[in-house]
This record gives C-alpha cells, structure tokens and sequence, in this order.
C-alpha cells in the first residue's frame, strides 16, 4: 500500500530545510523498501513547526515537526508512516489547537492540498465560486461582494464591492484588474503565502472581478523577494489556462480573461497603489496625485479594479458560500475574517485566520505562545512599517478598522509584529524615518526631506542633545508629514514615531508616562 | 564613491547582441521596461551602459527616463555583483530577533560594508527589506537560496562552505 506523506514547498519551509528532508525521506524510504509519495504541499502556517511533515494514515493527517534531514531514519524506526509515536509527533494535524481554533475561510486550504493540483483545488470547493459567477451577471456578482461587507485586506480597508462598482459603470474599451502582490510590509506573509500555497484561488478570484467588471485582462504586481511565489503563481497560471479556467473561452462560457504576472524591483512605495501603476507602466514608482480615481483612470489610462491578494483571494469563498455567509463573521463594520500574521519576537509564529474581534493578547498568547525569546513582550507593531507600536494597555482591544483607527493604529494587511522588553523604542522610531527616507518616491517635499531630517534629530535625541526640545521638533515634523504627504508614505511614517514616542517616553531621554488605572 | 567615477561597465559585443534580442522580444509588451530590464540583470548580472541607448530607442523613451527607471529601483545594479550575492533582512520582524547583530556580524565575517563587495569579489552584501520569513528571522538569502533562523554561527557555516567551494574550483 502507497503511504501518502506531505513536505511542504512553502518557502518557510524551504529555508528551514524542507527540500532537503524530503530527499531524505525518498531515500530513506527507498533503502526500506516502503511504498511512499511524497506530495509538495503548501504550509499550515505554523512556522515555528517546518519543516512540517504530515503522513495520511487510517486516522486522518498526523504531523511531525520541525523535522530535519537528521530526523528521518528515527521517524521510519517509530513507523511514522503508521502514525506511531515519536517526540516529535503532535497527532491529528487538524486537532492541533494552533489549527482548530482558526476560522479559516480564505486559507481553507492552504496547507492541506498541492498548490499546483487542479484536482486538489477543485476537490477542495475550488472553483465553485466561479462557476457560479460565470451564471451571474456583472452586476449581481459585484452585489453579492457589497454585500459581503469585503473591504480592502492591503490596509486602507475601502469597500471592495464599492471599487468594483465604480469601475462597473465606468465606460470604457479595455478594462484591468490588477492585483497589488506587493508585499513590502515587514510582519506580514499572508500574500505570499497564497502565492505559493494556494494560486489557484487568486486566479479564481481575479478571473471573478473580470466577470464582474467587464476585464478581459489582469496583471499581478509582484516583489523580486518573493521568487517562489512567482513560480508558482505563473505555473498555475499555465495550468489554468490549459485546462480552460483562464484564457479566451472560459469552461465554455464565451467569457475571456488572461492573466499576467508582473515584477517589481525593489521599491516599497510600489505597494501604493497609483506608484503600482506607474510601475507596471514601465516608469519610476512615483506616486499619482488623486482624483482620478485608478477606478476610472487607472493602468495605461483605463478604469481599473486595483486589489490586495487577500481581497481578491476572498471573493471565491464569498460567491461559493453567498455574502451571508461571509458577512456573518466578524464585528462592527469589519466583517469577515482577517488572516492575521504573527511575526517577529514570538514562539508560535505563523499564520491564524480569525473573525474580527479577536484581541492582541488571544493571538499574541493563546495562538502565539509569547515570544520566542521568554521575555515579556513591551511593543506590538501592527500593520506593517507604517502602524503603530502598542503597548500593553492595547492588548484587549477587539481588533476591527474602526476601534483601531479611533487610536490611531492601524490593522492594515495584518500583520503583527511582537518585540520583548529588550527593544529599545527611540531606535524603532529612528528606524521608521530612516526606512521612509531609503523608500520615499521623492515625489512631495514632506516625505523626502521630512524622512531625512526626523533621522538626523532623532539621532540627536539619542545622543542625549536636548531632548525635550527636539522632541518637540519631531512631533512638529510628524504634523507636516502627516498633513502635508501624498501618499500613505509619508503620511503613516509618523504613526511608529508618534506611538513609540507616547507610550514609550523613557526610551527617548524623557520622564517616564504616569502608570494609570486601566 | 559617486557612481560616475566608476569605470562605465560594458556588455561587451556579445552581451550587445544579447540585450538587442532582449529588447526585440519584449519591446511590445505593454509597459515593456521592467520586463526588459528584469531579463538583461538576470542574463547579465548587472544593466550595462550600452544597454541603455538600445532600450531608449525601442521604446521610444529618452536615454534619461531609462535611467532614471534603472536608478530608482534598489534591485537594479549598474556594476557587476560579486560572485555571491548575500542579502541580509533589516526590516521590523528580524529586527526584533536579532537582525542588526547579525548584520553586524555580516559586515564583520565578510569584511565589507553593506552595498560593498568583498575585494576578492566573493560576495557581494546587501541589505533587503523584507523576505516573507517574518515567523522565522533573521532571514537572508545567498544567490537564490533563502534561510531563516540564521545566526552568526550559522552565517559562518553558510557563507565558508562557499568560500571553501570556490578555493576547489580555482
């Protein structure tokens, strides 16, 4: 009998030695002459744990974790292939608690299938959103999106049924849907884990926002860092085609959409969306100013439906199981689940699809473990470069849009990174400027010039100069920057500075913030 | 060093024919730059010179607007690299679990500077921002090959087996 046993091709998994283990397992299995097939599936999202390898034994997928190439010969001798006992097993895969307590609708497969697998996806509820899209028309597709209460996962949180609608009843020749796969935010992995593990359901989805437009044609903008994900988004891309999900005719309906993946070089500000554009136009990443709208006037001029991964990633579940389904989770007006990343200083790192509502300390203690280090955790940065650093005091906040924006935070693409009391905040906040002044498309003065100098007075801040004066020219800087920048650039970069400078003052040669009641 | 103080760095006649049926294969795509430019780096290592007036004139942009294109992205090089390119993760989430000390480290094993290249032209050291490893820092990557979890011992064990590989080949 042919013993099934998963490796995953998740680049996690690859630079932690996945490619390597399973060579050993083929070679090892080989020498004993068991019957196995190694399938190259994607991660589970728990990192901390890959190379992870699951067996499908009588009982369902078991895991063994972190697995090493060393590991192999002894997983045999405890006939892991059975599922036996080892220090490394953790038993039924989807009764890990890690796993169990995730309400995964966008990630309901990631992990469990083969990426590159068109009877995987399709035995996995893959493309059933679409077929039932290809019965619909266009308006009642981008209905069924309003009404899911989608809004944008790449961090400004616009409604996505609200884009589609404007690029709808835009009048124009050639439409585009782009997809913005530029994943720049440090803490966040949850496009590309899509990429690599799932590229089946981006396609699904953008093939479903050209029905539901009017595009014939899409492009995903992409990081020249994540040369996995482009391979396996392009392979799927070649595999969808060939099989008749993309192209001129799709499944026989008439209906035309292709799809193009596209590189970006290097440039944070590409993940802007109109610096996006500019890009895929073959220019410099410069930010547009605002009106036009990319939904009227967006790529080469043309009305243009501009999405997050995860946005677009979402929509086949929301047309399989109906708007009602999707609308039903979450809180507020964040409907919903948001694929949250835990990264950084944390001992269970990895990816946790949950509904709105859930608060930092669940996810930060109760999925993530603490951190990796066993200090106390002082700083949270959520929502990439551009969120803002939290202390303690936010811990038990329900994360939704609203309640964050009210503090001025940011839930943004997801991300959250966890730093332990080792961190020191004024070289964050120097770190905020001086990342902003390496990526700033030099466009507008506050940006460009306002980066460069709140690096030069925070060092003198560091340096112990006058701190509470220069303090006080780093807020004024933070004000011009926040009012007075084009883009998200410029405008955000004060949230990390600002926050690490009100919550942690001491850092900054200040007195410390009165302790108070909670 | 300003750039221009360095020798101009040239295709040479067969890298020219080369870039030309780069350049002809994809000066119809729509917003061919970076297409076009992505594939000469691959191919070439680096955007040379003379690259530059054949993909002007193409695509019927000014020497200057390809330039600037070249200039404003980070992953695009106008010198040849070293042999290994080794970038190392500077961003947030490493940050958090001991990047900077790794990149100093870097600096230190390597003997150069970030945006500096070894003087035996071994390796080449560069800062990314953001690898997609952020459960799993410090990352880094040498040449295409991606790490994560690495440490100061282990960029030592990583980067002499390469050192060691290249003293076998010469």
């Amino acid at each position: 009998m042919t013993t099934t046993i998963f490796v995953p091709r998740d680049s996690t998994a690859l630079a932690l030695g996945a490619d390597e283990v399973a060579q050993a397992i083929a070679r090892e299995a080989a020498r004993r002459g068991d019957d196995v097939r190694i399938v190259r599936n994607g991660s589970r999202g728990m990192f901390w744990l890959e190379p992870l390898v699951e067996v499908r034994t009588d009982a369902g997928r078991v895991a063994y974790g972190p697995v090493t190439e060393d590991d192999v010969a002894a997983l045999f001798d405890a006939d892991f292939l059975a599922g036996g006992a080892h220090p490394l097993a953790h038993g039924p895969t989807d009764e890990m608690p890690f796993l169990k307590n995730q309400e995964r609708l966008t990630f309901a497969r990631v992990g469990i299938t083969d990426p590159l697998s068109l009877d995987d996806y399709i035995a996995h509820e893959g493309f059933a959103g679409l077929t039932r899209a290809l019965s619909m028309t266009p308006a009642q597709i981008v209905q069924e999106v309003l009404d899911s209460g989608l809004r944008g996962r790449g961090g400004a949180a616009f409604p996505t049924g609200i884009k589609w609608k404007t690029v709808l009843a835009a009048q124009a020749p050639v439409k585009y849907i782009v997809c913005n796969a530029d994943e720049g935010d440090s803490g966040t992995f949850s496009d590309r884990m899509v990429m690599e593990d799932d590229p089946f359901m981006l396609i699904e989805g953008m093939t479903i926002a050209g029905l539901a437009v009017g595009a014939e044609a899409g492009y995903i903008y992409t990081r020249s860092e994540y040369p996995h994900a482009i391979a396996a988004t392009e392979a799927a891309i070649e595999i969808a085609t060939q099989a008749g999900w993309l192209g001129d005719n799709i499944r026989g309906s008439g209906r035309r959409f292709r799809l193009e993946v596209r590189k970006g070089a290097g440039a944070y500000v590409c993940g802007e969306e109109t610096a996006l554009l500019e890009s895929l136009e073959g220019k410099r990443g410069v930010v547009r100013a605002k009106p036009p709208l990319p939904a009227l006037k967006g790529l080469f001029g043309q009305p243009t439906v501009i999405n997050n991964v995860i946005s677009l990633a979402t929509v086949p579940v929301i047309l399989a199981r109906g708007a009602a389904f999707y609308q039903n989770y979450g809180m507020g007006r964040s409907r919903g689940t948001l694929p949250f990343q835990l990264a950084g200083n944390i001992r269970q790192g990895g990816l946790v699809e949950k509904a709105f509502g859930i608060t930092l300390r669940q996810l930060m203690i109760d999925f993530g473990g603490g951190t990796r280090s066993g200090r106390a955790i002082r700083a949270v940065q959520v929502g990439g470069p551009l969120g803002a650093y939290l202390p303690e005091a936010r811990f038990d906040t329900p994360i939704d849009y609203e309640a964050y924006a009210a503090f001025g935070a940011v839930v943004g693409h997801g991300g959250i990174v966890v730093f332990d009391e080792t961190v020191d905040m004024a070289k964050m906040a120097r770190y905020a400027m001086h990342f902003c002044a390496i990526e700033s498309c030099g466009k507008c003065t506050p940006c460009r010039i306002g980066s460069t100098r709140g690096v030069e007075v925070i060092d003198r801040i560091i340096a112990g100069d006058e701190p509470v004066k220069h303090v006080a020219l780093v807020r004024d800087l933070c004000d011009t920057m926040l009012a007075g920048s084009l883009c998200a650039m410029g405008g955000m970069t004060p949230y990390p500075v600002l926050s690490a400078l009100n919550e942690f003052p001491e850092d900054f040669g200040l007195s410390a913030k009165p302790a108070k009641a909670a | 060093m300003p750039q221009f103080a360095t020798p101009t760095a040239s295709a040479g006649n067969e890298g020219a024919d080369a870039i030309a049926r780069i350049v002809a294969a994809k000066r119809d795509m729509p917003g061919a730059l970076l297409p076009i430019l992505h594939e000469i780096q691959d191919r070439h290592g680096f955007i040379p010179d003379d690259a530059v007036p054949t993909i002007a004139r193409a695509l019927n942009l000014s020497r200057a607007e390809v330039h600037g294109v070249i200039t404003f992205y980070h992953h695009f090089r106008q010198q040849p690299a070293g042999r290994h390119v080794v970038q190392v993760c500077r961003a947030e989430a490493c940050q958090s679990v001991g990047a900077e000390a790794l990149a100093a480290h870097a600096c230190k094993a390597l003997r150069c500077d970030f945006h500096e290249t070894t003087p035996d032209g071994q390796f080449t050291l560069e800062p990314v921002y953001c690898l997609g490893q952020c459960a799993t820092g410090p990352a880094m990557t040498i040449g295409e090959k991606l790490y994560a979890r690495v440490d100061a011992q282990r960029f030592d064990k990583l980067i002499d087996a390469l050192r060691d590989d290249a003293e076998v080949r010469a």
